[in-house]
């Protein structure tokens, strides 16, 4: 039952799915989880949770390599999940690898 | 590692802010080379007086320490004073022989006082009063001395005289003006000055000029003698009677020179690869001395070294403050007043308080205040703005205060309040963490704070007392938030640039605006975003594409997101009018879907609030209703009373009224939200004074009223005409909104707008100019037609991915 999460890698969509500058969320029980993709067609995910006040930053606009929660506008970066000076606070990253047009996301 | 050579002569605060400013616009493009004469970082050389009276430490004030220049790589050359440019070879050498090669050269040299040319004025005891080393200079010799003469009645002079009185000497200040500041104040603010320096237990000689410093068989100061044969005793004399920019250097290397070294509107000398900023320049002829100034230039000058080539520096307008501990004097721009201008003045010479207001065509021009300063801020920004006083005019004497109570344009009580005092009431941060964070990081702007403190980052309404705040921390070096502000970090351009170039280049895509405006971000970020999507489909409606990735979540989405990342559903009700079987399928939605609240709003309408995104589109599917658009910079409600239908009062059908302008008005984008009502008779049960745009009706027809705000800051709206007809009221209230959805600034609710043109302008375009206002009717008519209810259009299929996730997992 929980084999799709051990495997570690985890096929979520293909590329197309997600809007560029913008993400969709993979559900998950242990929290979801927010996928962007950036105007260079580049794929992270982020613990879809913001360090602040737990707003949901897949709902945030997302702008160069930054997600700005929708909450209370922090900016966090999306490779390492951490706030933009001057706030200080992190998100969890889950690594992303993009194989031709699919989306696989790595889960410990 | 070819980068080009910037090299700097000055470790001064003005030629250390440009570096500042450069490195934020552009941080790897040059080498940088900084050389000062004094042994020291960069450090805050207004707050020498300060230091000299025992309030704050050397460490205290230094802006920029060794770590700073190391972290940027900018290498700092200290006790190394430039002798020579070479022009042709281009390359400057230090007095010691150290050569520095440059491909871009910043003189600021600043200025030096400005010795007297009379006899004694090299004697042992004689000092000026213009850095670090004369300030430890008359620390020292205070302990030792009895009798200090300080000659110049200034800003420095008067600091320098009060900080030697701190530290125990007897201390006479020679003026050769009758009145104390009098390029400052005027004569009756000096005179104040006067006494209550006077009870501090300084001595004046005022309409004084000093001939001789007088000196003993030593070769140190004995005496001052004056010119009507007078000499008084002194063993320490401070030469504070002006400076004088530092353009030895420029003007042996060629550059040309007028009192300052001469520099164009973007800071260039005659040679362009020279640049030129501080003290130390003369720009349109005149040479500033404070510090305000210097930072304006450093802006416009790092902006063209960092090659962005936009800017330029068009003169500063002053203000002054004296930095005398427990002395309050303010005075900016033309104090004196003269032919065509009238005076406002208070004067209470008992309670030291005084204050002069000029006016010119109904402008502020100048003012003096002496005593009580907490309004200086206000009035330096009426001053700048040149805003037309009108009603104010009775009242601004009185102050800020008495205009209003808290909000968006800031009052000033800064002054007033204690460091416990709540000053951002969305964040909870108090005056004490605003002022030591301004003390601590050395904030100077607005920007600053908000970054550093998040007051004033959320409503936005204690900006003007953050930045009284501001300005009574720093004094002088306060910079003012310009009028024409950037968009936001990513472009120095302002709002109207962006309206502009959408306009006349017909621009329709964000790429087009970002790569014709050079944004410095490749695709903007969460503020101007949303801006420039607006511009785009408001300047061309039906050909700009409106991008969903560039608006906030609640307008994407068509819902408004709550704090647990819920929804809330506000679905349309016109007028505030529904039915029993409206009532009905709400009540069905909300126990299908598990509503946990159900409320009725101000606006009239029913909210369900704790929606799932998921659920989002099956409960509109369920409620068979229109999208309320309660979440958007949109058009929100016409809040109605029931009118003549029923009112025993009623003159007019104010129900129906509210209706068809609601109607007309759906789903109309604007720069902020926008609110309407329409009461029956002038008892205005529905509120209308307090809506963008109020109708009450009379007996004889409509009254509309424009501008009015509930909000932030309670704001009346102001009276626009009177129509007769119902398709009038429609008219008048369509092009009054079209005008505020094509001039407005983005985030501007109307009554910001109407405070930028004037309500006279929007009456000329609205009242009297009739062809115009039916094509603005027209233009509104035009963009909304054919506008699809965005909850029908996702109930048929649209954005369907936006409501569901891309995949479940355990």
């Amino acid at each position: 039952m929980n084999t799709l999460v051990t495997e570690n890698w985890v096929r979520v969509c293909e590329i197309d799915e997600i809007p560029r500058l913008g993400s969709r969320v993979l559900k998950r029980d242990a929290g979801n989880i927010a996928i962007f993709r950036n105007a260079q067609d580049q794929v992270f995910a982020l613990l879809d949770r913001c360090p602040h006040k737990a707003g949901a930053l897949s709902q945030g606009i997302v702008h160069g390599n930054t997600v700005t929660c929708p909450l209370h506008a922090w900016n966090i970066v999306l490779d390492t999940g951490h706030a933009c000076a001057p706030d200080e606070g992190c998100a969890q990253s889950f690594p992303i690898r993009v194989d031709g047009s699919a989306v696989f996301i790595w889960l410990a | 590692m070819n980068k080009p050579r910037l090299v700097v002569i000055g470790n001064g605060m003005a030629g250390i802010r440009t570096i500042e400013e450069l490195l934020t616009l552009s941080p790897d493009l040059y080498e940088i080379t900084v050389f000062g004469s004094e042994p020291h970082p960069n450090y805050n050389r207004i707050l020498l007086s300060p230091v000299l009276a025992g309030e704050q430490r050397f460490e205290d004030i230094v802006l920029n320490p060794l770590s700073w220049y190391a972290e940027n790589g900018v290498h700092l050359h200290l006790g190394k004073t430039i002798t020579q440019i070479d022009r042709k070879r281009r390359v400057v050498i230090a007095s010691d022989g150290t050569r520095a090669e440059y491909d871009r050269l910043l003189i600021a040299t600043g200025s030096s006082p400005f010795i007297l040319p009379i006899p004694g004025k090299d004697l042992h005891g004689v000092i000026t009063y213009r850095d670090i080393y004369d300030t430890e200079a008359m620390i020292e010799a205070a302990k030792v001395k009895r009798h200090a003469v300080v000659i110049g009645g200034g800003l420095l002079g008067l600091e320098a005289a009060n900080g030697l009185k701190v530290r125990g000497m007897e201390v006479s200040v020679v003026h050769l003006a009758a009145t104390l500041l009098e390029r400052q104040l005027d004569t009756t603010a000096g005179r104040l000055l006067q006494k209550s320096l006077e009870q501090r237990g300084l001595t004046f000689l005022l309409s004084t000029a000093t001939t001789e410093i007088v000196g003993n068989q030593d070769g140190a100061v004995a005496g001052v003698r004056f010119k009507d044969g007078r000499e008084i005793p002194a063993d320490l004399v401070v030469m504070a009677a002006g400076i004088r920019p530092n353009t030895t250097l420029a003007e042996s290397a060629g550059l040309h020179c007028d009192r300052g070294i001469t520099v164009s509107d973007t800071l260039q000398t005659y040679d362009p690869r020279i640049y030129a900023v501080g003290e130390c320049v003369s720009h349109r002829g005149v040479a500033y001395g404070l510090v305000a100034p210097l930072f304006e230039q450093a802006k416009v000058c790092a902006n063209h070294l960092a090659l962005m080539g936009i800017g330029s520096y068009k003169g500063s307008v002053l203000s002054t403050k004296l930095k005398v501990t427990g002395i309050d004097l303010f005075s900016a721009g033309d104090f004196l007043g003269g032919e065509g201008t009238e005076e406002i003045v208070l004067s209470d010479p008992a309670g030291g308080v005084y204050k002069k207001l000029v006016i010119r065509d109904d402008q502020l021009v100048g003012a003096c205040l002496y005593g009580d300063t907490a309004d200086g801020a206000w009035y330096f920004k009426l001053l700048r703005e040149g805003r037309k006083l009108g009603e104010l005019r009775d009242h601004i004497m009185f102050g800020e205060t008495s205009v209003g109570d808290v909000g968006v344009a800031g009052h000033s009580r800064a002054a007033s309040m204690a460091d416990t005092d709540e000053v951002c009431g969305c964040n909870g941060v108090c005056k004490g963490t605003i002022v030591k964070a301004i003390t601590e990081q050395g904030l100077f702007t607005l920007d600053q704070v908000k970054k550093h403190t998040k007051a004033a980052s959320s409503c936005g309404s204690c900006a003007g007392l953050c930045e009284q705040i501001l300005m009574s921390t720093v004094g002088t070096d306060f910079q003012e938030t310009p009028k024409t502000k950037a968009v936001c970090g990513c472009t120095d351009r302002s709002h109207d640039d962006v309206r502009r170039a959408v306009r006349e280049h017909k621009l329709l895509t964000h790429k087009a605006v970002y790569d014709f405006l050079e944004w410095r971000t490749p695709n903007g970020c969460a503020t101007c975003r949303p801006a420039v999507n607006y511009y785009l489909i408001s300047t061309w409606p039906r050909e700009a594409v409106d991008d969903p990735q560039s608006r906030f979540v609640n307008e994407r989405v068509h819902a408004n997101i709550q704090k647990d990342n819920t929804f809330s559903v506000v679905p349309q009700m016109k007028g505030g009018v529904t039915t029993p079987d409206e009532l009905r399928r709400i009540a069905d939605v909300a126990d299908k879907y598990h509503i946990p609240m159900v409320k009725v709003t101000g606006g009239q309408r029913i909210d369900l609030l704790g929606v799932k995104k998921e659920d989002l589109v099956d409960v509109w599917k369920d409620l068979g209703m229109k999208s309320g658009h309660a979440y958007g910079k949109s058009i929100r409600t016409v809040k109605t009373c029931v009118g003549s239908e029923f009112c025993r009062f009623g003159t007019q059908n104010s129900t129906q009224m509210g209706i068809d302008l609601e109607t007309m008005l759906a789903n109309m984008w604007s720069p902020h939200k926008v609110k309407l009502a329409v009461s029956g008779c002038p008892r205005n049960c529905a509120e209308a004074g307090i809506k963008d745009v109020g109708v009450i009706a009379v007996d004889s027809g409509w009254e509309l009223y424009v501008g009015g705000n509930g909000g932030i800051k309670t704001e009346v709206a102001q009276f626009l005409v009177k129509v007769k007809t119902a398709e009038e009221v429609k008219e008048y209230t369509g092009a009054f909104l079209q005008l505020y959805r094509e001039e407005a600034h983005y985030l501007d609710r109307t009554v910001h707008y109407l405070e930028r043109v004037g309500l006279e302008y929007v009456k000329r375009r609205i009242v009297e100019d009739g062809t115009g206002r039916h094509a603005l009717y027209e233009r509104l008519l035009y963009a909304l037609e054919g506008l699809p209810d965005p909850w029908e259009a996702r109930i048929g299929g649209a954005h369907r991915r936006e409501y569901i996730p891309i995949k479940a997992i355990a």
